[in-house]
């Protein structure tokens, strides 16, 4: 089992201290809805030897696929590079060279052996204009933890070039799906953001649905039919160790950690009058948020844990509302045409995330905690359960084509441009994407 | 009779729940007629078979609804009786959803039908502890494919002889 400790995955800074603001030609904005990516060149990291130059060439290759899918970046073909990997290693980059092939950033690197299995890959990036060094570093690690090495560097450059937190190094857990329609089998899946090192949490014997990263991203809660009345039950995230929360009669769902990772807000099924309740696992109690007859469930809590959105039909249909925890007050924040569903908190706090249901057609859209600036991201026969990657800059969220009779995985930055499908084994649904990890 | 009574109970639900037992009538106007003796003979007192032949064990909601139409009524007033007629079953009454929502609303909706079942069959005098309750959302469609015609006959309440998870 991969474990990975602070300690096994060390990143030191080399040399050069931060050059201060990156150069104007280098600057991504995200707010623009870019629409040309940053030609960039990702020469495969030098080995020295034919079985470490290969290793080198994978994690190039890894960490050009990261940075292509934000659909910011452009890895222009390794074919087209001049300079060799080996000549980098020697002498540095000769800029001439690579304007030639029209690359504005490049990335060089090295993989060493070091002691005890591990490797101490390092990766400096360039402004191919100016000839200057933005950034370099070097991290140590064990060998089969390569592919993190490869997301953590392409997270270090994402942020040199955008000014915003990188997310590859992540993980999604989602709900995989095989079987007919009438008797779907669901089982949960973890992966990378990437796709790679995927692996099945739960067998497929009960049904399970919804879930939810812990802040840590140790940790998953889900809602599960393995004990009778369906409850949420919490797993590690490596696998094994399936638990109840206590303290409920009736059925619990939609479970959602607050960012301090102390409490879950979740609904709680009593007589057909579904309610939302913070459960508190240090004391294992818990506290009504709502009453009343009408239905309120998808909380999701702001990143300071004091406020929560929710969805409710106590005004006839479902709508948004947002609730201020310490007193209570809570004011509806959807306005627009149709149905709204499944609100998601962006991590930045400038967002929020929703499913609106008008007419024959399901969106993903984005509006303001206070409901202003509302966009639809995208339009689908269903789309359903829009999560945010950690930077708050791309959600993703599930596809149904009823045409293909296919349920995947689609990635769309907030802007509204690049979505992506997500590669995925099975049919997948709910997902949830984790923190960066440490 | 017992493969016509689930051939009119998955295609012609509307039409059977209408229908007095062991009378089927499809919509065609074809008539059928139940064969003497037969009936007793394909399934045992109490059994699930016995409920949906004699009762009918599904009912059928508006979008977004779990008000109790009126021939809904008929069938649960139709349940409360072979309930009363079979003292020692308990059932369980599954709550479902269209797929036309968001997964976790939708849960609440199976909850909020199932337990509307529960109130009005309690109103009829049947034992509540007699009945449990459980919702799958939008999870156990009766029938695949999309359309109103298909979403129509998802949106339902299942009375299920005994206590299943």
């Amino acid at each position: 089992m991969i474990t990975p400790s602070r300690r096994r995955l060390l990143g030191a800074a080399l040399g050069l201290p931060f050059a201060t603001p990156a150069l104007a030609q280098l600057t991504v904005t995200i707010d623009r809805g870019t629409v040309r990516p940053l030609p960039i060149a990702m020469s495969p990291f030098f080995g020295g030897d034919p079985a470490l130059d290969e290793e080198g060439r994978r994690i190039a290759q890894v960490i050009g696929a990261d940075l292509d899918s934000s659909g910011l970046f452009r890895t222009i073909d390794p074919l087209a590079y001049i300079q060799t990997p080996a000549d980098l290693a020697a002498g540095g980059p000769r800029f001439v060279e690579w304007r030639q092939i029209n690359a504005e950033a490049l990335v060089i690197g090295q993989i060493r052996s070091v002691e005890g299995g591990q490797r101490a890959v390092e990766f400096r990036l360039f402004d191919v204009f100016a000839g200057t060094e933005l950034r370099g570093l070097r991290f140590t690690a064990p060998e089969a933890e390569w592919r993190r090495v490869a997301h953590k560097i392409a997270d270090e450059i994402y942020a040199r070039i955008t000014g915003e937190t990188g997310y590859f190094d992540t993980r999604l857990v989602y709900v995989a799906e095989t079987g007919p329609q009438t008797q779907r089998l669901k089982r949960l899946a973890i992966m990378d953001h990437d796709g790679a090192n995927h692996r099945f949490l739960t067998r497929g014997d009960a049904l399970v649905l919804t879930p939810r990263f812990a802040p840590d991203g140790t940790t998953v809660a889900y809602l599960t039919y393995a004990y009778g009345q369906p409850q949420v039950a919490l797993i590690d995230a490596d696998g094994g160790r399936e638990r109840l929360l206590a303290g409920f009669e009736g059925m619990t769902f939609s479970p959602r950690f607050s960012p301090d990772g102390r409490f879950l807000a979740l609904t709680l099924a009593d007589r057909g009058n579904s309610d939302l309740f913070l459960y508190d696992r240090r004391t294992e109690t818990r506290r009504r948020l709502t009453d009343g007859g009408a239905i309120d469930t998808s909380p999701s809590f702001d990143p300071t844990g004091q406020r929560l959105v929710f969805n409710s039909d106590r005004g006839g249909s479902p709508q948004l509302y947002v609730m201020d925890l310490a007193s209570g007050a809570t004011e509806r924040i959807s306005f627009g045409r149709g149905r709204y569903g499944s609100p998601a908190w962006s991590p930045r706090g400038d967002l929020i995330a929703f499913v609106n249901q008008r007419r024959a057609d399901f969106h993903i859209g984005v509006m303001r905690p206070d409901g202003g600036d509302e966009r639809m991201l995208t339009r689908s026969f269903m789309d359903e359960g829009p999560r945010f990657a950690p930077n708050g800059r791309v959600v993703v969220f599930a596809r149904t084509d009823p045409a293909r009779g296919r349920t995947r995985l689609y990635s769309i930055g907030v802007t509204g441009y690049n979505m992506r499908e997500l590669a995925t084994p099975l049919d997948a649904s709910d997902p949830d994407w984790s923190p960066l990890r440490r | 009779m017992r493969a016509l009574a689930l051939v009119c109970t998955v295609l012609l639900v509307a039409a059977c729940s209408r229908t007095e037992p062991g009378e089927p009538t499809l919509s065609t106007g074809i008539q059928s007629e139940s064969l003497a003796g037969g009936a007793a003979a394909t399934y045992a007192p109490g059994s699930q078979q016995a409920l949906q032949a004699e009762a009918g064990d599904t009912i059928f909601f508006a979008f977004d609804s779990s008000t109790i139409r009126p021939e809904s009524q008929a069938v649960l007033r139709q349940q409360a009786a072979w309930l009363e007629q079979n003292p020692r079953v308990s059932v369980t009454i599954a709550g479902h959803a269209d797929e036309r929502g968001t997964r976790e609303y939708n849960l609440a909706l199976g909850d909020r039908r199932a337990n509307a079942v529960r109130t009005f069959m309690v109103g009829l005098g049947v034992d509540g502890s007699r009945l449990r309750t459980v919702s799958y959302g939008e999870e156990r469609p009766a029938v695949g494919g999309t359309g109103e015609q298909v979403w129509a006959q998802n949106r339902r309440a299942v009375t299920t002889i005994g206590v299943t998870g």
